[in-house]
């Protein structure tokens, strides 16, 4: 996660290397090439800077690995491909000196470079010459290209794979001959090493034509793929923006409007600003809420998925947006699905929180609900008035039918406790069959609670 | 444990301080507190980890009241950072989150209790003085998660230590009683025990949130890389 990563490691990196900028600061961020101060395409400043070592070693390195049958050449050359260019524009001071110093590295690399190839041994040097010479002309044309490429950013003019004929004259000589220095390659390599006949001759000609396109085009493909992925990053981000916007928008600032409209009236507010909190919290802290990362929702998941603990929330809800009033549920153990005990135990529980908040006077109720192995437990409890339980007028039927009743038909118990000035408790209990899985074998029932709530909140009330 | 006696103020008043980046809210709890609670002091505020772990070197609270969200590391990383100098500053988390996982990992980096932004001033400065006094403060929500976590489910892996690994029984129905509302009067009076021993009771399980090893625990602060 990112957020445990200490903050403050990353600015001391990334502070003196945006201010000073000076090539000497090793700021070892990702392998980039340098955009300025470079001399053919960066990448040994680039590695440099990357590595935090002075730049001469590392084209000293190009230069005898060079002289090596030419790895150098061909190291440079994939790197200058692979190796994206710094986006930041530093600004790097190259001195004569350096210069001169990285002119006559190369100079001298390829003198040696020449030499092994015509010392050593006759077929390498066959093969290695002319493979080196489309290399050199394969090294051109892609440099080409990542200048197009530049011109491309610069001008903000979209061009394809066209893009370097489209660079002016000079651009064009470069490719053409760029690539007829990798025909020329390629074909000496073919004449020098294979004698063939006319057949296999025409077949092979074919074959290394292709070769020698797919070569020349490798920094399109390359950067086609890349440039692919970087915009499908963006995609995904621009659609992740837009999606908390628009959640944002339909849910807090209408809320905030509704909100502005009744300022007059403290208990509307009350009711929206609550209303809202939840539906908020369940998008940012739910079972698939969005603050929720792809790790950490093995072990618990619990309040809200699909069962008594989701039914028992949105019916707290319900109360809560219907009465303006505070109900805040605690729920602990593992989720339960419904069963028409279950139901019933809801549906009580539901009418415990309808008592409290019509007959109790308060804004606040709690509810506590614990799901255990073989029982759970429901307590609804407000600090309100209380009431005298024997008390109570013969024809209120809200606690004598909806409650008690309903739970002594599902082998459920009620325990209810009022003290007159400081408040109720209704304890609602409910065996449970030992397994989850038997217990839902009594019936199929796919109706969501708070609907079957309502139908038998109707039955029960008159 | 420290001693609640020396980080009082020579006048008994408990000096307070806020962090919290959201400049409103602090300037709300800081005239709640100023207004109706004469023993409660706002000494300063500080909107971000860096500012407010400066501050609370400098003034040296009694009691930090800390948000648990904020946007370079949170209330955590503010305990991770101070804790070690400062070990008798108090500090309770106040946190409109409901993630178990935020709350937890607070508790467990070495906050005195959590409770949620939306309790009253009174009830506010009545936890400050709980928590400035050596004791736990556990939010009925709070007292749920740790009970779900401490619970035996089927699965659940096998504590390692088992005196810091399980809840005592009566450990157990005191969170209980805490999670369905009751204050620590009425704890005291449900059990027939008396007040102080309440309190007992949550100081031990919140050195149990702290110290033990219960594989839940561990993970929610490892996820956090709290650990």
């Amino acid at each position: 996660m990112p957020r445990g990563r200490p903050a403050c490691d990353h600015g001391v990196v990334s502070q003196p290397a945006a201010t000073s900028g000076a090539p000497a600061v090793p700021a070892r961020g990702p392998l980039e090439r340098r955009r300025s101060g470079r001399l053919v395409a960066g990448v040994a400043g680039g590695v440099a800077d990357h590595l935090g070592i002075d730049v001469i070693w590392v084209r000293a390195a190009f230069v005898v690995l060079a002289a090596i049958n030419g790895a150098g050449v061909v190291g440079y050359g994939l790197l200058w491909v692979f190796v994206r260019q710094e986006s930041a524009d530093v600004q790097r001071v190259t001195t004569r000196r350096e210069r001169q110093q990285a002119i006559g590295l190369a100079a001298l690399g390829l003198g040696v470079g020449l030499v092994a190839a015509a010392l050593g041994n006759s077929v390498i040097g066959w093969i290695v010459g002319p493979l080196g010479v489309a290399a050199l002309g394969a090294a051109v044309v892609w440099r080409e290209a990542d200048e197009a490429q530049r011109r491309r950013w610069a001008a903000g003019a979209r061009s394809g794979v066209t893009g370097a004929a489209g660079g002016g004259r000079t651009a064009l000589i470069r490719v053409v001959s760029g690539a007829l220095f990798v025909a020329l390659g390629i074909a000496v390599f073919l004449i020098g090493n294979i004698n063939l006949g006319q057949v296999q001759f025409g077949l092979l000609a074919v074959v290394a034509t292709i070769v020698g396109v797919a070569v020349l085009t490798v920094p399109w493909w390359v950067r086609l793929a890349r440039d692919l992925g970087e915009e499908r990053r963006q995609r995904i981000v621009e659609a992740e923006r837009a999606e908390i916007a628009a959640h944002l928008h339909d849910s807090v600032l209408q809320t905030l409007a509704l909100i502005q409209r009744q300022a007059e009236e403290p208990r509307e507010v009350l009711r929206l600003a609550r209303g809202q909190e939840r539906e908020l919290r369940h998008w940012l802290y739910g079972p698939q809420g969005y603050g929720r990362g792809s790790s950490g929702g093995g072990v618990k998941a619990p309040a809200l998925d699909e069962g008594l603990a989701e039914a028992l929330t949105k019916t707290a809800a319900e109360v809560e947006d219907t009465y303006a009033l505070t109900v805040s549920p605690v729920l602990v153990g593992a989720d339960r699905p419904l069963d028409p005990d279950l139901r019933a135990l809801v549906l009580a529980a539901r009418e415990a929180m309808v008592n409290a908040a019509k007959h109790a006077g308060v804004d606040e109720i709690s509810v506590f609900v614990e799901i255990e192995p073989d029982e759970v437990n429901v307590f609804v409890r407000d600090r309100g008035k209380g009431f005298d339980p024997d008390d109570v007028p013969a024809d209120r039927h809200g606690v004598a039918d909806s409650i008690k009743a309903r739970m002594a038909r599902h082998g459920g118990r009620v325990r209810l406790r009022s003290t007159l000035g400081e408040g109720t408790e209704v304890h609602l209990a409910m065996d449970l069959a030992t397994d989850p899985a038997t217990g839902t074998t009594t019936g199929d029932d796919d109706a969501p609670a708070p609907d079957a709530a309502r139908e038998d909140e109707q039955e029960a009330q008159p | 444990m420290s001693d609640p006696q020396d980080a009082a103020t020579p006048d008994g008043t408990i000096s307070v301080f806020l962090v919290d980046d959201h400049g409103l809210f602090r300037a709300g709890v800081r005239a709640e507190l100023d207004r109706g609670v004469p023993d409660v002091e706002v000494v300063g505020e500080a909107g971000s980890v860096d500012e407010a772990v400066a501050a609370i070197r400098h003034l040296r609270p009694d009691v930090v009241l800390l948000d648990v969200h904020m946007p370079d590391g949170g209330g955590a990383e503010v305990l991770r950072r101070i804790r070690p100098e400062c070990p008798d500053v108090v500090f309770l988390a106040l946190s409109v989150s409901d993630a178990a996982e935020d709350v937890i990992a607070v508790i467990r980096a070495g906050a005195r209790g959590y409770v949620t932004k939306t309790i009253s001033g009174r009830d506010l400065a009545d936890a400050v003085r709980r928590v400035h006094g050596g004791d736990a403060v556990f939010s009925p929500r709070l007292a749920g998660f740790v009970l779900d976590v401490f619970s035996d489910r089927p699965g659940a892996a096998p504590p390692g230590d088992p005196e810091l690994d399980l809840l005592t029984r009566r450990e157990r129905d005191v969170l209980r009683l805490l999670a369905r509302g009751y204050a620590y009067k009425e704890i005291a009076g449900e059990l027939f025990i008396s007040v102080k021993t309440v309190e007992t009771h949550v100081s031990s399980v919140l050195r149990k949130t702290q110290l033990s090893n219960r594989y839940e625990l561990s993970r929610w602060a490892s996820d956090r890389r709290l650990v």
